[in-house]
């Protein structure tokens, strides 16, 4: 080995799991969505509706306990289709290019939620157009409960 | 306890490049420290505290405050660390402006670094995000930029052309910038042929990965002009930080650099920026943000800022040059890119530029942007404030 070769070191296939807590509200929602049904939670102050729901309303700095319903249907907020390759860091793997990125407004919340969007019918997507969210055959309770958003004809 | 007025003496940066196998974290956080010293005729024996920043996760590697200590001559010295995602180089500086106008410190080492080579910029990038909420169909800055870019030319008609022109400027620019990554001109046609990565952002839209690192030695008034007569004053710095989750951004308006360059121009009287300020380095890792964030600090009515970069007045020779050293369309080492920003300007107050000098600089701005929307934004003078 000449003296220069060795400039890089790999750090191989080291892994570091995480147990991530979802706490008091985002474990509401999650067991919700089990039944289906997707949880926002209301400011007693200001009103603003939050999705996903979290325990403080950050500009107004007050506690939430309201969780009202919101969807399963809404608006396109903004979305883009992503088209180049890169790792997931949460599952190793590539992720499934192209997809749609969507955020969406839904009815009754204030906030946008990101999710996948679906992209089968990519004229179909615009900022403003409706949507709904497909659920995944088995639910779970967790954020893959719902596949992707789609666009309502 | 009067505040001490504080000058940038010094300035220095490594020649920026995608790769640097050549050297660690550690050389090449040296290099950048002594071109600031050298610049600045001091050793770092004169330097009484440092505090340096990057993004961890991009090396995978914590604690760059103790393990580089070689590199950053903070030997035995007070460091402090600061890391703010996109912002960390502009947070630096305006964190070292405040270590040094509290009259505490005289004489302040900042550095800013990164080695983006490292590992995988996006999925680095991924895990700044919340890991149950945000990281699912994330995908990194590009994604979300790109969002922001598709509401943008929702609201206003801005298109894929107009944002092809300040990438023709920035890489003119940064033909002229010994420093920067990317030292080739391209042209509209060739931005928009280039291989779309996330609508509607092509591959020339966007900023590189980059290796490199800054460093800007700071000074208070007391002996700032003991040190040299090319100061590079600062006249007033803002941030704004605002982020839970990814949806609650408002995707079009960068609210942050608004609020935090208003806060600005109300300290210092500024009332017609377009014609007060003479020239910016503006941290845009994009092309549609050089159209959508200079209505943000005031420079365009909201829809008119690609009417205001066509006309040619952004470009070297114009009313107000933005990003004469290529800015971030040029290399993006992001932990030092915010610090970048800062000491150009530097550079272009002191008359240090070169071939990138615009003429009789007064007044200048640097600024920062992060993650889901930060900004941060400095106030460079050639006199030193009168308040």
């Amino acid at each position: 080995m000449s003296k220069l070769e060795r400039l890089i070191m790999k750090s191989g296939d080291a892994q570091q799991p995480f147990n991530y807590a979802v706490g008091m509200h985002g474990s509401k929602f999650f067991n919700a969505l089990k039944d289906k049904k997707i949880l926002g939670i209301k400011c007693p102050k200001c009103s603003k509706v939050y999705v996903p729901p979290r325990r403080v309303c950050g500009p107004c700095y007050e506690e939430m306990n309201k969780f009202v319903e919101v969807g399963p249907q809404g608006v396109i907020g903004t979305f883009t289709i992503l088209r180049y390759a890169f790792i997931d860091p949460g599952t190793g793997e590539r992720k499934p290019v192209p997809y749609g990125y969507g955020f969406v407004r839904l009815d009754g919340a204030d906030t946008l939620f990101q999710h996948y969007i679906d992209i089968s019918k990519e004229s179909s997507l615009k900022i403003g157009a409706r949507v709904e969210a497909v659920f995944a055959d088995q639910l779970k309770g967790m954020i893959t409960d719902i596949k992707h958003f789609r666009t309502i004809d | 306890m009067g505040k001490k007025r504080v000058a940038i003496v010094g300035t220095g940066q490594t020649h920026h490049k995608s790769h640097r196998p050549d050297v660690n974290g550690q050389e090449l956080i040296n290099e950048a420290v002594q071109r600031a010293l050298e610049d600045a005729d001091l050793t770092i024996h004169d330097i009484e505290a440092v505090i340096i920043g990057n993004m961890d996760h991009f090396e995978g590697i914590n604690y760059v405050d103790c393990w580089s200590v070689d590199g950053s001559g903070g030997t035995m010295k007070p460091i402090i660390k600061l890391t703010t995602g996109g912002t960390t180089g502009s947070t630096l500086a305006i964190g070292g402006y405040h270590m040094v106008a509290s009259g505490m410190f005289k004489k302040v080492l900042v550095i800013g670094w990164e080695k983006n080579s490292e590992s995988d910029t996006t999925g680095a990038i991924t895990t700044a995000f919340d890991a149950v909420w945000d990281r699912q169909v994330y995908a990194g800055a590009i994604s979300g930029l790109a969002a922001e870019a598709k509401s943008y030319m929702d609201q206003y008609g801005a298109t894929n052309k107009d944002a092809a022109r300040v990438v023709v400027r920035d890489r003119k620019h940064a033909c002229n910038n010994p420093y920067a990554q990317l030292r080739k001109e391209v042209t509209i046609e060739e931005v928009l042929n280039s291989p779309m990565l996330s609508d509607p952002v092509h591959l020339l839209d966007i900023c590189p990965r980059t290796d490199g690192a800054c460093a800007v030695i700071m000074a208070c008034e007391d002996v700032a002009e003991k040190i040299t007569d090319r100061l590079d004053w600062i006249w007033a710095a803002a941030n704004r930080h605002t982020y839970t989750y990814l949806g609650d951004a408002t995707y079009g308006h960068l609210d942050s650099l608004t609020r935090a360059s208003q806060e600005v121009y109300t300290k210092t009287g500024i009332t017609e920026p377009r014609k007060q300020i003479d020239v910016i380095e503006l941290y845009q890792p994009y092309s549609f943000a050089g159209i959508m964030w200079i209505e943000s600090l005031g420079l365009a009515e909201l829809g008119k800022g690609a009417e205001y970069i066509w006309s040619g007045a952004t470009d070297m020779g114009g009313e107000l040059p933005i990003n004469p050293s290529g800015g971030v369309i040029g290399c993006n080492p992001i932990g030092a890119t915010g610090l970048i920003r800062c000491a150009e300007i530097a550079l272009q107050v002191t008359g240090k530029a070169d071939a990138r000098q615009v003429p009789d600089v007064n007044l200048a701005i640097s600024t920062g942007f992060g993650g889901c929307f930060w900004s941060d934004i400095i106030l460079h003078g050639k006199n030193k404030p009168d308040y």
